[in-house]
């Protein structure tokens, strides 16, 4: 069962339908208890971070996540959701985020030509191996649905699986231990993003 | 690479699927559900559904009994096509309040297009910026010719407004849209290109995504769109409906013009 965390934060509904279409078995919950009982946890979310954590925070999720980590159930934080596994955010002034990737969340440093949002469908370009990205190498089409102004800059480059160019390498997922995120919106990126969804749900 | 959006645009009127011209006239093309299967199947990047429904007005319905309605309810539409929809989605069309937005999102919408009461109510999109994202926020501009200018027009294009298209677009941008959509009263349904200078005014007036729509006639519009106008991406209606697979086919006419976008197909 994967437990996808209900913080009024975004569209969920999205994340359910791609999760029922592909038959892995979850639930919307908006009680932090349910977390330890689940086998993997999906935290979505858009928005600003300095709000999204304040929620986890208040709503008690924040704990929550950081025990499922600590208990090394794999996690994955898809779009702000993955921003928020970082220690800091930087998004109107410094907000400490859950701290499951240490980094920071920075401000694409794209050039004057490049507008932001980045938004639109951007290939994936693949850094190492990584369980989330099982099958893709070689795919040809490896465009996921991309919408941010952010990205995770982790202190450790290792940590990134897969980037996509916007002027500048703009981090497209990561992992670290059991913790993963993808900046992308799977369950919006057709046969490629339900493929990462299949792979998180067979971890 | 990020790829040129290519984004099929749907009007819904009394739950049908209808082809619009000059904001005016209405013919019905389809159902809903039916044209999502069709567009899933066609691996769109991406979908905007526009309610054009007249309160009060004449219902459609009434001109064919063949192709079956999807009824009334909006929420209900958008939940049904949200279950099988693996791109992004923008709902809009009468979006007036913030709890509107809130139900559209929550039964799945990623984004909302709002047009006339962003013009009444510019409060209202910051209000979904700061709630929803501004990347949820997507501000619409219908443009129509007067004297040879450009000139922004509110209530489905009955209304004019005072204020300058660059001056309009620079708004909305700072009140928090995420992202312009532009079309064009004179162009809709008309088959002769994109309105381009209109198109140009916003697009160097903005730092945000400038969306074109209106006119598309054959599949070169979607290459000057980007080429001459500074587009970052591209919609239409009819061209997707009524021309054999043209959804293909634009993408590989962009693509061979060197223009970089999606190509999920067998070569």
């Amino acid at each position: 069962m994967i437990a996808v965390v209900g913080y009024g934060m975004g569209n969920v509904q999205s994340v359910v339908n791609a999760l029922d279409h592909i038959g892995a078995p979850n639930a919307v919950t908006e009680d932090p208890r349910a977390l330890s009982k689940a086998d993997r946890i999906l935290l979505p979310g858009v928005g600003a971070f300095r709000r999204a954590m304040e929620r986890l925070e208040k709503t008690g999720f924040a704990a929550a996540l950081r025990a499922g980590a600590a208990a090394g159930t794999p996690i994955l934080g898809i779009c702000l959701g993955m921003q928020l596994l970082a220690t800091t955010g930087t998004e109107f002034g410094e907000t400490p985020g859950l701290g499951l990737v240490p980094g920071r969340v920075e401000r694409i440093p794209a050039g004057e030509a490049w507008r932001l949002p980045h938004m639109g469908w951007n290939d994936l370009d693949l850094r190492r191996d990584d369980p989330l990205l099982a099958g893709l190498d070689g795919q040809g089409d490896t465009a996921c649905y991309f919408v941010h102004s952010y990205h995770l800059v982790p202190d450790d480059e290792g940590a990134i699986s897969a980037t996509c160019d916007y002027g500048t390498p703009v981090t497209a997922t990561i992992s670290a231990g059991s913790v993963y995120g993808a900046q992308f919106h799977p369950e919006k990126s057709q046969a490629v993003g339900l493929a990462i969804l299949a792979n998180f749900a067979a971890l | 690479m990020l790829k040129i959006r290519v984004i099929p645009v749907l009007f819904l009127m009394n739950g049908l699927i209808v082809r619009s011209e000059g904001f005016a006239k209405f013919q019905i093309i389809g159902n809903p559900i039916d044209e999502l299967e069709r567009y899933s199947h066609w691996l769109a990047d991406e979908l905007v559904y526009v309610d054009i429904t007249r309160e009060g007005g004449h219902d459609i319905r009434r001109e064919d009994h063949r192709v079956k309605s999807a009824g009334d309810d909006i929420l209900a539409i958008l939940r049904q096509i949200a279950r099988s929809c693996f791109m992004p989605l923008t709902f809009g069309g009468r979006i007036n309040s913030l709890e509107q937005v809130d139900a559209f999102i929550r039964n799945g919408a990623d984004k909302v297009l709002i047009n006339t009461a962003a013009h009444r109510n510019p409060a209202l999109v910051t209000e979904v910026a700061e709630t929803h994202g501004s990347q949820a926020m997507v501000a619409g501009i219908d443009v129509k010719r007067i004297d040879g200018a450009p000139v922004v027009h509110i209530d489905q294009g009955r209304t004019a407004v005072a204020d300058g298209l660059a001056d309009y677009a620079r708004r909305l941008e700072s009140l928090g849209a995420g992202e312009i959509l532009v079309n064009s009263i004179d162009r809709d349904g008309a088959a002769e290109g994109y309105d381009l200078a209109a198109l140009r005014i916003v697009a160097e007036a903005v730092s945000i995504p400038v969306v074109a729509c209106g006119g598309v006639g054959g599949f070169g519009d979607f290459c000057e769109a980007v080429d001459e106008a500074g587009a970052s991406a591209v919609a239409a209606g009819n061209v997707f409906h009524f021309t054999e697979h043209s959804y293909k086919r634009a993408k590989r006419t962009m693509r061979n013009r060197g223009l970089a976008v999606r190509y999920p197909y067998p070569s």
